[in-house]
Order: structure tokens, then C-alpha cells, then sequence
């Protein structure tokens, strides 16, 4: 264990910067002082690691949560997550949370005057399957205006927390939906400073997946960081 | 060599994280009532000086041996029953947080050398587009801190004291440390690119 094998580096422009001054909250709360470099320790590999006995058998369905169906479209969300050597990452523990289909949080600080929901709390888990694959039952979310400034409106989105592996792998991050003319103008999304990485958020309506006369899907994939490779590996 | 396959980028956690599942155990890693037992207290404090009252701090840890119970730590160390090593808190209204959990063990670092006992701990909020991540050593575990790999790199002594918990003069039991994360200022916490 002297020399663990470590999880590879993110690339240029893949990851937001911390200070992003379009987005105002990032002001004060980036950090001003440069990163210190951490070589990856027995730490850093490892990480908390839950399998299913964390998650409920209706816990990644978001329209059986109360008695009644959540007003709203119906969708599936599903894909895969695998590391960025293409390897499928199963039994990684997933969760999501979301807005209501007029944008409004079940959260005690949301006080965007939308509707809320008495059946839909927007909170839901799953774990992958041994592909690395997962599946959602939700509804659409709507967009929302936020104090960035004065018009401000997030494009509708679903929040993403991933476990994956190890301490070095945790990522917690939004899917967004294609054709959304908010992407163009929202502080958040264009903090990624890479096209293409930044693109990766925005999910794409999967029609093979969609249930005839009951919900469209969409399909997202994640990719974690994957291992350096090794002069064992072939 | 295979084709790297680009990571997927971090966004914030956003201030409605409070609509995720409710994590059991939170930050109580540990019963109060464990006789090893310890409270870590915290503040989060942004670059005007005022509490962070909206995150999310995670926490990872070895147990008292200084094991990690995850597959990849296959040394011959006594993993505890029950004891996972995570933790999930909300700071209050005052950007504070409390862990109970136990002091982890040594653990080893690159090479030959040992790391002191530390937490690795993950700050997300509003305003923070990736997590930040630094660590928690213990002010009272001077001759271990002296040796720990990852300290040694850094050099400004104003720097290395962010990142110790110290133990509250008070000596109840459970004992107490307390644990400042400036984002920003004269006091800005080390926060690591892992
Ligand atoms: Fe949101």
C-alpha cells in the first residue's frame, strides 16, 4: 500500500473554476489562495461505499412517494455511469432532488411564489446495477427565477449526488434538458469553461427507452474520474 | 491505450439540498454515549466573516485503528463493527456543525511515511460550483502531526494551524474540539486539489 494507484486528474476547462464572479455567490465563498496539491493516500482511494441496503424498493420512483400521482409530465430518466476509462461503476449509490413541475422546492428558504405539490416531495435514490446502470420515475421540472440578478431564471434541472468509489470520486452536479434556450444565459451551467464538458449535463430524449402512452425518457450518462493507469494493466 | 472518456463537471449543491433524502446516522459516526466518543464543532465562515448557513459538510474517516473499511484498505488492521466512517451534516443558522465521532487512527502515507490521525471532509453550499475539500488533524497529536506527509508540505505555520481541531479548554467528556473552515480572509482554511 506504499503506492496507491490513484484516480486520474480532471482535464483543462472540465471542471468550473471556484470563482465564476457571473454566478455572485462564488465572491466570497471562493476560496483565495491557490489549491495544495494532494497526492492520493489510502484516504483519498477509498471512500464510503453503500449498496443497496441504503435505498428503498420505491425510492427512485419520485411519482409513488404519496398517495396520489404528482401533477406534471411523467419522465424517465436513466443511463449508465462509468469511469473515464470506460469501465461501468455498479452499486454506486445515487441521489436526486428537484424542483416540481411549476419550479417550486418542497424547502423551507424556496419562496418562489409557484404552486407546491402535495405529491411530490422531489427527493429520490437508487443505486447502479452491476452495468453501472440506473433508472429514475420522475416528473419534469420547471425553470426557476433566483437572485443572481434582477432576471434571472435557472433552466429546469434535476440535482445529481454520486458516491462512485472513493473520497477522490464523490461529484455532486445538475442535469439539464436539450433544446433548453435557459442554457444559454445561465451563470451556473456557463461556469464550465469547456463546450463539450459542459454539454455532458445536458441529458437527450431517448425514444427506445420511452413508455408508449405513459412517460418520455431521457437518457443521462455519468463518467467519474477512472484510475491512472499502471504498468500492470495490459 | 484506450480513449479517455471525459468526466462529467460539477455543479453547485444549490441552497435546496435539504429536499435529499435524510442521511440516517447524519454526523453522529458514533453514539454520544460511546465511550470513545468526540465532538468535533465547527463554523463555516465566508469571506465577509459571516456563517455559511447553507452547506452540506461530509466527512470520511479510519477507525480507531486506523482502518478504513472499504475494500481497497487490505491491510491486516481490525475493522469495527458498525462503524462506516461517513458522515453528512447541514450547518445551522450560525454556519455551525457538530460530528460525534471517534479520533481515527495513523494511517499510511506515500512511501514509508505514517499520516497523523485525520478526517477528510467535503464543504458544498450555494455558491460553491465544485466541493471544497481540506482535512481535520488534531492540534493534541503534535509528534504525530510533525511526521504526517501531507502537513510537511505545508510550510507557512499560519497555513498548517487551519487545519487542526482543538481540543476546548473546558475537559468535559465527551471531549470537544473545535474546528474554524474560513473560505476566505487572514484565517482562509488550506483546502486541497485532490
Ligand atoms: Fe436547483
Amino acid at each position: 500500500m506504499d503506492r496507491p494507484n490513484s484516480y486520474k486528474r480532471d482535464e483543462a476547462g472540465e471542471q468550473p473554476p471556484y470563482l465564476h464572479p457571473e454566478y455572485r455567490s462564488t465572491v466570497l465563498r471562493a476560496p483565495k489562495q491557490p489549491l495544495v496539491p494532494l497526492p492520493h493516500t489510502l484516504s483519498e482511494i477509498t471512500g464510503p461505499v453503500y449498496g443497496h441496503e441504503k435505498v428503498g424498493p420505491l425510492d427512485h420512483d419520485l411519482t409513488r412517494q404519496h398517495d396520489g400521482e404528482p401533477l406534471g409530465e411523467r419522465i424517465i430518466v436513466l443511463g449508465r455511469v462509468m469511469d473515464s476509462n470506460g469501465r461501468p461503476v455498479p452499486d454506486a449509490l445515487m441521489e436526486i432532488w428537484q424542483a416540481n413541475s411549476a419550479g417550486r422546492y418542497r424547502h423551507e428558504v424556496d419562496n418562489h411564489p409557484a404552486p407546491l405539490d402535495p405529491n411530490f416531495s422531489g427527493g429520490g435514490r437508487c443505486v447502479t446495477d452491476a452495468g453501472g446502470r440506473y433508472r429514475f420515475v420522475t416528473i419534469k421540472p420547471a425553470a426557476y427565477p433566483w437572485g443572481n440578478d434582477p432576471n434571472a431564471w435557472r433552466p429546469a434541472h434535476i440535482h445529481f449526488s454520486l458516491f462512485g468509489t472513493a473520497f477522490a470520486t464523490r461529484l455532486i452536479t445538475q442535469m439539464y434538458f436539450p433544446g433548453d434556450p435557459l442554457l444559454a444565459c445561465d451563470a451556473i451551467f456557463n461556469s464550465i469553461p469547456d463546450a463539450g464538458a459542459r454539454h455532458r449535463l445536458v441529458c437527450r430524449l431517448d425514444l427506445e427507452h420511452t413508455e408508449p402512452e405513459w412517460a418520455l425518457a431521457y437518457e443521462f450518462d455519468i463518467v467519474l474520474r477512472g484510475r491512472d493507469a499502471t504498468p500492470m494493466e495490459g | 491505450m484506450a480513449t479517455r472518456h471525459g468526466t462529467t463537471p460539477s455543479q453547485t449543491i444549490g441552497p435546496f439540498h435539504r429536499i435529499m433524502v435524510p442521511w440516517e446516522g447524519g454526523a453522529e459516526l458514533v453514539a454520544p454515549d460511546h465511550p470513545a466518543a468526540i465532538h468535533i464543532q465547527g463554523c463555516i465562515l465566508d469571506g465577509a466573516g459571516q456563517p455559511v448557513d447553507d452547506s452540506v459538510i461530509e466527512i470520511w474517516q479510519a477507525n480507531v485503528h486506523g482502518r478504513y473499511a472499504h475494500a481497497e484498505d487490505t491491510r491486516e488492521v481490525p475493522l469495527v463493527e458498525g462503524f462506516e466512517g461517513f458522515g453528512r451534516a447541514i450547518t445551522d443558522g450560525d454556519g455551525r456543525f457538530d460530528i460525534v465521532t471517534v479520533k481515527p487512527g495513523c494511517v499510511p502515507g506515500p512511501g514509508e511515511t505514517v499520516q497523523a490521525p485525520h478526517i477528510a471532509l467535503s464543504v458544498f453550499a450555494r455558491g460553491l460550483l465544485k466541493q471544497l475539500v481540506t482535512r481535520i488533524y488534531f492540534a493534541d497529536e503534535a509528534a504525530a502531526n510533525d511526521q504526517d506527509p501531507v502537513l510537511r508540505t505545508i510550510t507557512e505555520p499560519g497555513r498548517r494551524d487551519t487545519l487542526l481541531a482543538v481540543p476546548r479548554a473546558s475537559g468535559g467528556a465527551p471531549p470537544v474540539y473545535d474546528f474554524e473552515i474560513c473560505l476566505q480572509g487572514p484565517r482562509e482554511t488550506v483546502f486541497f486539489d485532490v
